[in-house]
């Protein structure tokens, strides 16, 4: 069943997905065409469809790390902004110098930056016992003004006409095309090599273990002495590391220069990959497939059926509601109860 | 059977059959309840007793035989259904929502909604009348084990039962308040209730019941008068085979491997008990048992003493000689340190990991974590070892740990501990809710670590246990510890006494404060 729901799910999107179409008045058959067929039907398309899944799966796998041992970044969109930030720095400043040691400088660069920036929380949380869920998701805010902060001052291109952006970068340190003809990069394959050490480390390493361990139960943990702080440490580490990687992957890939506005929402989506993936490296790698569809359809009935922008997270939500629920009702049975208890006055 | 009685019997099971996809859990069970009757159902972990009594009580249904319910054949198709015919169960461990009043959890308990303001004179009179005190206006989280067992009682009383079934009841009480108990009991027997007991305490249901089925294997293996068979007779028929006491012979103690001095320590959680200037030591070969109820400070002394409570305090612990009290669980287990906790599903074992994933969760340093990889190949290969060595009743090493009986879990778990040779071991509750013929191997298996050397430490609730199989054995009373006497010098009585007369229960002040 635990396959089941996110099948499930998926097929109520869709059902939902066609009586809003023909609440639009559109037609909703046409409209799902245009949604989930039309942006694969090229060479170009499905390169996009693998572009926008990389940084989805990244963040997703490093978050399911932590996830199955109930530590929750949240924050996931702020590490990958500071790894944009630190790789893109690097980028800018001393691509010259580093000569053939850029590209690898400026990836470790992202991965540093992601994962220093998801350090805070699980410092916050490891020492004050804060909860990592709401520090990890309001520096999402702070790193995303400080990198405008950045381009509106140190970092902004002086011939760029006051847009808040960098210069372009060296086409030296850009990433390699998978192929020609579409836009997808190498970052795809950082994530197949990042999907295949998920899988060791859930399946086979045993900080993995302590990690699902504390998850499944606790006390069970306590009693083995796995310590709850090194899983913190571990799970904000690697999520941030991932992040930052998605981050500077987008930078110095199909963006190239820094700007303000560098992902639709990647971090806060993988969430949802995370679960819809229900933390495996093969279905989070499938959901981010699914989830980069949800954002390639949402564009094309953007342009095809001038719906607005907001039909994307529409989509996003549905997937999401309806996996709660799945979940739910596959766990429990709903019962009608004859009458309410009377409150004592 | 007991045919002489003129009224229609409560209760006739007749050729009751349930069966599992791997086991037949009952086969062709007959039994046979009748009014006024206290009736002993008796069985090993895995003898079908829980079975049984779940279709009884509308759980599960059976895939064969009849329920005759005062005469009439019904079908029970839930707890529901069986409450409105007038059968009662105490579950061996309660439901109770700890932030809510006695009131409004028994209000949220019965089928028909009644306020828990409307329902306090119900259960104060219900209280009085049978000798249970209970406040209906009190926190349950500040209640003692034996009170919260009490709240179930009186919530089965409400619904003023025909059949009340107990599932191992006295496992949480005094020996006083087991007196107690039986008294309730004999009480609403002698008004016509009739009594379903479930226990594996033979001493017990010698004490207390008039007639006995015994299940062995699914199947009833006879049925008899309690009072007119002795332990042995007993549990011949509950096991199969005559048990042999284990004899503690005495054996010298070497030197001294867990020492605590001047312990104390404030309790985590607000309605813990305080650990107040402990004093203890145990030694190479021997066995030393602590006694007393729950509550009054056991928990906190095994976290004290395991290393997961880690906090201010007083005083020291020393393992082999070397301090520990500020080292974490897992460095004193480097140091030799085993552990078996109450708790054994979610705490000593994962539930929905396997047997062979359990093993790994205490097996890191015993060859099972090489390089940061798990070896799933000895990991799997300790839990067989385990499983064959302790008789453990499950699918294999790749069965989840929650499929397997509380006993046999109990059985992996103590020899999982065993199989590590730890130079200390500490045991909480080692056969609650064990059956005898487990019970019989844990304690062996204890006796036998000690023989070869181990210091073992037990905290135990059964003094029956403590005095089977400890050299001394002390007494934690309201945080505070007794000192460990020889066992030679020691009575039920005397113990009995140290547990209640000491001090007064601590859960009842902690309420007030």
């Amino acid at each position: 069943m635990r396959i089941a729901s996110p099948l499930i799910a998926s097929a109520a999107m869709l059902v939902t997905g066609f009586l809003i179409f023909a609440f639009l008045g559109k037609d909703p058959l046409s409209a799902l065409y245009m949604f989930f067929i039309q942006p694969l039907d090229s060479l170009y398309g499905v390169g996009e469809l693998v572009l926008k899944a990389t940084p989805l799966a990244l963040c997703a796998l490093g978050l399911a790390v932590g996830f199955s041992a109930n530590i929750w970044n949240i924050g996931a969109e702020g590490q990958l902004t500071l790894g944009a930030i630190c790789g893109g720095g690097v980028a800018l400043f001393w691509s010259g110098e580093l000569g053939r040691l850029a590209l690898p400088v400026i990836l470790l660069a992202g991965v540093a930056g992601g994962a220093a920036w998801a350090a805070i929380p699980a410092v916050l949380r490891t020492r004050f016992n804060t909860s990592e869920i709401l520090v990890s998701l309001m520096l999402v805010y702070i790193a995303q003004l400080l990198l405008a902060y950045l381009l509106h001052g140190a970092w902004r291109d002086p011939e760029g006409f006051n847009f808040p952006q960098s210069k372009a970068f060296d086409d030296a340190v850009i990433l390699p095309l998978l192929m020609d003809g579409q836009r997808a990069n190498i970052s795809f394959l950082f994530m197949l090599a990042l999907a295949s050490l998920s899988w060791i480390f859930s399946r086979r390493s045993f900080a993995g273990y302590r990690m699902i361990v504390a998850g499944q139960a606790p006390d069970a943990a306590a009693y083995a002495g796995f310590s709850q702080r090194r899983n913190v440490w571990l799970a904000f580490l690697v999520s941030g590391g991932a992040a930052g990687l998605a981050g500077v992957c987008e930078v110095v890939g199909p963006i190239g220069r820094l700007q303000a506005d560098i992902s639709p929402g990647y971090g806060f989506a993988a969430i949802i990959v995370a679960f819809v993936g229900r933390l495996h490296p093969i279905g989070i790698v499938l959901a981010a497939l699914l989830m980069s569809l949800l954002y390639l359809g949402g564009e094309s009935v953007q342009l095809g059926l001038q719906l607005p922008a907001a039909v994307t997270g529409l989509f996003q939500g549905l997937l999401l509601f309806y996996l709660l629920a799945a979940d739910l009702f596959i766990g429990f049975r709903l019962r009608r109860t004859p009458a309410a208890i009377k409150v004592p006055a | 059977m007991n045919d002489s009685s003129p009224a229609t019997p409560r209760l006739i099971l007749s050729g009751i059959t349930k069966r599992y996809p791997t086991i037949l859990a009952n086969d062709h069970v007959d039994l046979r309840v009748e009014v006024g009757e206290i009736h002993a159902l008796m069985g090993e972990n895995g003898a079908g007793k829980s079975t049984l009594m779940k279709i009884v009580y509308g759980v599960t249904r059976p895939d064969a035989g009849r329920i005759e319910w005062n005469g009439a054949e019904v079908v029970i198709h839930s707890p529901a259904e069986a409450r409105r015919l007038g059968i009662g169960m105490v579950f061996q461990h309660f439901a109770l929502f700890e932030t809510l009043t006695v009131a409004e959890n028994i209000s949220l308990a019965l089928d028909e909604r009644i306020a828990p303001a409307a329902l306090a004179p119900r259960i104060r009179a219900v209280a009085e009348r049978y000798g249970l005190p209970v406040d209906p206006a009190r926190l349950v989280h500040s209640m003692s084990v034996g009170e919260r067992q009490r709240v179930e009682i009186v919530r089965c009383l409400l619904q003023s039962p025909k059949l009340l079934i107990m599932d191992e009841p006295t496992s949480v009480l005094t020996p006083q308040a087991v007196l107690q108990l039986f008294e309730t009991l004999r009480r609403l027997a002698a008004e016509g209730m009739s009594i379903l007991y479930i226990s594996h305490k033979l001493e017990e249901i010698r004490t207390l019941c008039d007639t006995a089925t015994v299940l062995r294997a699914g199947r009833v293996s006879g049925t008899a008068r309690p009072r007119e068979e002795t332990n042995a007779s007993l549990a011949r028929l509950m096991v199969g085979s005559d048990l042999d006491d284990a004899p503690l012979e005495p054996h010298p103690a070497g030197e001294v491997r867990l020492e605590v001095r001047g312990f104390s320590m404030k309790a985590r959680d607000p309605f813990g008990t305080a650990l107040r200037d402990i004093d203890l030591t145990v030694r190479a070969g021997e066995i030393v048992g602590i006694a007393g109820v729950s509550g009054n400070g056991q928990r906190e002394l095994l976290a004290a003493l395991s290393g997961e409570a880690l906090g201010q305090h007083e005083g020291s612990i020393s393992l082999g000689g070397r301090r520990v009290e500020s080292l974490g669980a897992a460095a004193r287990r480097d140091l030799g340190l085993g552990f078996v906790p109450e708790e054994r599903l979610g705490r000593g074992a994962v539930p929905a990991m396997s047997l062979a994933q359990n093993a790994l969760l205490t097996g890191a340093h015993a060859g099972m974590v090489r390089l940061g990889l798990v070896q799933s190949g000895a990991a799997r290969a300790s839990a067989r070892a385990t499983i064959a060595e302790f008789k453990v009743k499950c699918g294999s090493e790749l069965s989840a740990a929650e499929r397997l009986s509380g006993g046999n879990l109990q059985k992996f778990i103590v020899g999982r501990e065993i199989r590590l040779a730890p130079k200390v071991l500490l045991v909480a509750q080692p056969t609650w809710g064990v059956d005898v013929g487990a019970a019989q191997m844990i304690h062996q298996a204890l006796i036998a670590l000690r023989n070869a050397g181990t210091a073992v430490l037990v905290i135990s609730e059964e003094l029956d246990e403590l005095f089977a199989i400890c050299d001394r054995i002390a007494v934690l009373t309201a945080g505070r510890l007794s000192k460990p006497e020889p066992r030679a010098s020691l009575t039920v009585e005397k113990i009995g006494l140290l547990m209640t007369g000491a001090t007064q229960e601590p859960t009842q002040s902690q309420a007030h404060a």
